[in-house]
């Protein structure tokens, strides 16, 4: 299928889509041009509803039956493929140009074999036998670096982890050797462990095949890792566009400086120099601003010239292919240094309030439901001996990747369960087998949560004070319905919302709007506690940055205990004070952040470190990936629960770690790490992220 | 597998229980004895008559015992009545007045004796076998018709929602739908049996179809009912198949270049077909009563056609009878519908 074509193989040049409702033409991307190189790997990078999936599928020329193209042309190697008929399309399609998504469950089918859905490909596009196309398949399925690829050709979908279906979902697209991939959000269900080793096959096979990509993505860190070439889009519109280099380094634009200066970097400080969210909201489609698109949200705004006319892309001189959408790029100074933002004092950790000690939760679950009740029951082993404390308004991160029970911690903290083991001390009174029906008021008010998914946690149908109002009733806070809303608008304030918003139905609110009630619910009835379950994962990095500040701001000014659950080291870093890592239901290492994030590291920790990507060109990491995926807690390791995926098992004399559970190690001012290693192995590590010198 | 099977038959036995104890109950109340007792002897008996006969008879025993006996989980009653005659359960009136043992014996359902029908003077268990199979020769076509068809019909609507084909079919649909068999029955009759549209292409009666079933005499059963599950069936599809084709796994196959006619039969199809499975199955037990008035319509001795016999005659025993029947009809395609949507579904296992 390799021809000679040496032109470029994706050339997009001002591409409008639009979607037509009933109502009105919505523009989804307007005067998008992008080049795509061969072998090149070029990442597009904006926040949600920005455009970026839109013009993948204008790509596929798959935009269903509202969509449509309605200016620019897209060429894929020479051939433009707006003109195309179905026919034509559906060679390409799976042949040339391939896809993989971001679910990588929803898009595999569930009621056909793994290997039935890969052999399809060659056998539709080469007309291979049935034979070859098994034999295909199976080389792919090793080259994507599964585990034995027999079983898993004939396995259904919902047979096999999360990490496993994107790999399946990867050999897929690779199956019939394309010359462009198209990656949407290729990682974002995934664990960063896993997504490091998905993006490091990516990167591999992308050298082995020599195919380009077009990486869409909302983490910057990601694309510096994968790609040569960067497009940032803002609200539909390509707005920067260059080298990785040129954009992270010399960026030309006020947004991409603006998205850079909220996501938590290495050197971000809570205290010294918080982050900076970007004011305002993201403009929807039908109500974009005159002229730039940014305008009304951008520093550098100057009024009668940024709104007065639509806004062309600039080449930005000096460097190659470096363009930028906006009028003022050579008047702004891009090294001035950002303004100080308020710095604040660190406040200092009060007395214990929270005190685990030994904590278990084992789950029975039936082995085998066949056999029913007279059958062995399996024990999942959620949490074992779980010992820490957590004093007046401090942060403690607890972080983990999914099925680490860090969530089954939080539900016995809660009383949504209880304890099989060990203590929870809320204030030296034991809570750990009191469930919450029958905990009292002030005790359930005390311990509060903000849960993960803004989206799903508000009552569609009362209104957002409503909503607030009961959580006063229910902590029984305010005598008479007028005093509990009065209190109501003073927690709309707290949390940075208008006050209107009381009379709103959550489907009016954005996500960052909604979480921002979660946090007012949370802090009705005073919380002393609050559980803060990935607050902000499923928000866009902007938003992101204006929430994590709220609760950093309500913490320091109620004295909040803050137990913040996150797999994102980024942000925990930048916040908490202590963290907690945690790898199948066993806290692997304790400390204070500084204690955490330098050697001695746990090698979990470790191999956790280097794998979230970091948007910083200065940073050097140390590679790690880890291989396989996170044993079944149904099923652990015997001895350490890490020694299936340590790279650091050989260094302990005999197989000690197939063995015993490592003991807690001391290593002075409260940092332990649970491992067998040698005192003389720990001294010898190296710090996982370095940042250059200036 | 065969754990399941078992509590699923464990559960079955339990609901039949209950069900044919609350049909017995309700059958043996004291109104509808003295009816039975005023029909079977004289329609000018006194309270008191009425009180002996039904004593003669065994049906003034407790309610548990008397459908203990019934099941035949207890020994037949012998009862010598005031008038001097020994009557048994088992063996009817005793010539010499003196009970043997065999008497005493187990007859109930269990044993296979399902008594004997007032109005049919017949057993029970010879009528329930000729009615159930001449019902069971109606259904056997009404699915041929009806399942393929209503499939088809959804599964073309569904692959293209919102197109002209969508919303024809869609509207055909709803209307089979809309149209219970007694209007659809009566309709069909008019137009095409009788002289009133002079196309007279079939039997308005499907009574000589019992012995020979030809296209003639059974095409306007089997269509009225037919048509009203096929519309049904349809609708499910349709649903099912338009949910599936948005998915995200159809977009995966038609951007690996899977022609349309592929992704319809190989990706959507089965995906598509698990929730409709378990409508279909619960069409049998819905059959059941709808082949109640399309039997008498059609003047077609089936199943319904008996129950309706029964129930308006008191015939007790075959009212039990029928309903038995019923319910297992009922309860076993549930469990086929389970055992099926195991093989269908993937995700889903018995254990």
């Amino acid at each position: 299928m390799k021809d000679s074509y040496d032109g470029p193989i994706l050339e997009i040049d001002a591409l409008s889509i639009s979607f037509f409702t009933r109502l009105r033409e919505i523009p989804a991307v307007m005067d998008f041009s992008v080049k795509v190189m061969p072998g090149e790997a070029v990442g597009l990078v904006g926040e949600s509803g920005c455009g970026k999936s839109t013009v993948a599928l204008g790509v596929m020329q798959d935009l269903g039956k509202n969509g449509r193209i309605v200016g620019g042309s897209i060429t894929f190697k020479g051939r433009d493929l707006g003109a195309m008929n179905q026919d034509e399309l559906r060679k390409i399609r799976g042949s040339e140009i391939a896809m993989i998504y971001q679910e990588p469950m929803a898009s595999l089918n569930p009621a056909m074999k793994i290997g039935r859905q890969l052999m399809e490909v060659p056998m539709i596009h080469r007309g291979s036998s049935e034979k070859e196309a098994y034999a295909r398949a199976l080389q792919v399925v090793t080259d994507v670096k599964l585990p034995d690829p027999k079983r898993i050709l004939d396995a259904y979908p919902h047979q096999l982890s999360g990490g496993q279906q994107q790999r399946i979902v990867i050999a897929m697209a690779l199956m019939a050797e394309p010359s462009l991939l198209i990656l949407d959000e290729p990682t974002t269900a995934l664990d960063v462990t896993v997504e490091a080793a998905v993006v490091e096959l990516v990167k591999e096979l992308g050298k082995k095949y020599g195919t380009s990509m077009l990486f869409i993505s909302h983490n910057l860190g990601l694309v510096l890792e994968t790609c040569d070439r960067i497009c940032v889009m803002y609200s539909g519109e390509a707005v920067e566009r260059g080298s990785i280099t040129d954009v992270f380094d010399e960026m030309q634009h006020p947004y991409t400086q603006a998205l850079f200066r909220s996501i938590p970097l290495p050197g971000a400080d809570k205290n010294a120099r918080p982050l900076r969210a970007i004011p305002g909201n993201f403009p929807l489609p039908h109500e974009r601003p005159n002229g730039c698109n940014f305008g009304p949200r951008c520093d550098y705004f100057e009024a009668g010239r940024c709104d007065a006319q639509d806004i062309k892309m600039f080449d930005v001189p000096g460097n190659e292919r470096h363009a930028t959408r906006c009028l003022r790029f050579q008047e702004i100074d891009w090294q001035a240094p950002m303004e100080a933002g308020d710095t604040t004092q660190k406040s200092e950790p009060g007395r214990v309030i929270l005190k685990m000690d030994n904590l278990k939760k084992y789950y029975e679950v039936a082995a085998n439901a066949l056999l029913g009740k007279r059958g062995d029951t399996k024990v999942v082993k959620a949490n074992e001996t779980l010992s820490f404390e957590a004093r007046e308004s401090e942060t403690l991160a607890i972080v983990g990747e999914s099925g680490c029970g860090k969530s089954t911690f939080a539900k016995v903290l809660m009383g949504l369960e209880t304890a099989t083991d060990g203590q929870i001390l809320l204030d030296n009174r034991n809570i750990e087998s009191t469930p919450i029906e029958k905990r009292d008021t002030q005790t359930i008010a005390d311990v509060q949560m903000v849960f993960q998914n803004p989206f799903d946690t508000l009552n569609p149908s009362m209104t957002v004070g409503r909503q607030i109002i009961r959580a006063l009733e229910v902590f029984g806070i305010g005598n008479s319905d007028a005093a509990r809303r009065e209190r109501m608008l003073q927690l709309l304030d707290l949390v940075k919302l208008p006050r209107e918003f009381g009379d709103r139905m959550p489907r009016q609110l954005s996500g960052g709007q909604k979480q921002r009630v979660g946090i007012a619910r949370a802090f009705a009835g005073n919380a002393r506690i609050v559980v803060a379950d990935e607050p902000v994962s499923a928000l866009d990095v902007s938003v992101q940055a204006a929430v994590t500040d709220l609760l950093m701001e309500i913490q320091r000014e109620q004295k909040t205990t803050l137990l913040f659950i996150s797999h994102d080291l980024s942000i925990v870093r930048y916040l908490s004070d202590r963290v907690m890592v945690m790898y199948l239901g066993h806290v692997v290492e304790l400390g204070t952040t500084d204690q955490v994030f330098s050697p001695p590291y746990h090698p979990y920790t470790e191999a956790l470190l280097s794998a979230v990507p970091i948007a910083d060109t200065r940073v050097t990491k140390k590679h790690i990936v880890l291989e396989g995926d996170i044993p079944s807690a149904m099923n652990p390791p015997p001895g350490c629960p890490f020694q299936t995926r340590c790279g650091w098992k050989s260094k302990v004399p005999g197989n000690l770690c197939e063995i015993e559970v490592p003991p807690m190690r001391q290593f002075g001012d409260g940092h332990q790490v649970k491992c067998h290693l040698s005192d003389a192995d720990f001294d010898s590590m190296e710090p996982v992220i370095q940042i250059a010198a200036e | 597998m065969a754990l399941f099977l078992f509590r699923r038959i464990g559960t079955m036995i339990l609901t039949a229980l209950c069900l044919t104890f609350i049909v017995f109950w309700l059958t043996n109340l004291a109104p509808n004895l003295e009816k039975l007792a005023k029909n079977q002897g004289n329609v000018r008996m006194t309270d008191e008559q009425v009180d002996s006969f039904l004593q003669d008879r065994g049906y003034s025993q407790p309610l548990p015992i008397k459908y203990a006996q019934w099941l035949g989980v207890a020994p037949g009653w012998v009862i010598e009545g005031r008038d001097g005659t020994v009557r048994s359960r088992c063996n009817g009136v005793l010539e010499n007045g003196v009970a043997p043992d065999y008497a005493r014996s187990f007859c109930g359902v269990l044993q296979g004796d399902w008594g004997y029908s007032t109005v049919f003077q017949d057993g029970v268990g010879s009528i329930i076998a000729t009615r159930l199979g001449l019902t069971g020769k109606l259904m056997f076509w009404v699915m041929v018709v009806m399942v393929p068809g209503a499939l088809i019909i959804g599964v073309m609507a569904g692959m293209r929602e919102g197109s002209r084909t969508d919303r024809t079919l869609s509207t055909v649909s709803i209307i089979t739908t809309a149209t219970p068999e007694y209007v659809s029955g009566v309709v069909f009759i008019a137009v095409f049996a009788s002289t009133a549209f002079g196309l007279r292409w079939f039997n308005g009666s499907a009574t000589s179809a019992m012995e020979d079933a030809t296209f003639e005499n059974f095409t306007l059963p089997v269509m009225t009912i037919a048509l009203y599950g096929m519309g049904y069936i349809a609708r499910m599809t349709r649903a099912s198949m338009a949910e599936v084709m948005t998915a995200q796994y159809i977009r995966t196959a038609r951007l690996k270049g899977v022609s349309f006619s592929n992704i319809v039969l190989k990706h959507a199809l089965r995906n598509a077909l698990i929730a409709p499975f378990t409508v279909i199955m619960l069409q049998f037990p819905w059959l059941l009563n709808g082949v109640v008035i399309v039997e008498t319509l059609f003047n077609y001795k089936g199943f319904g056609w008996t129950l309706v016999q029964a129930a308006g005659n008191n015939d007790i025993e075959l009212l039990l009878g029928v309903s038995v029947v019923s319910v297992f009809v009922v309860l076993i395609t549930q469990l086929i519908s389970d055992i099926g949507y195991v093989y269908l579904n993937p995700r889903i296992s018995v254990s």
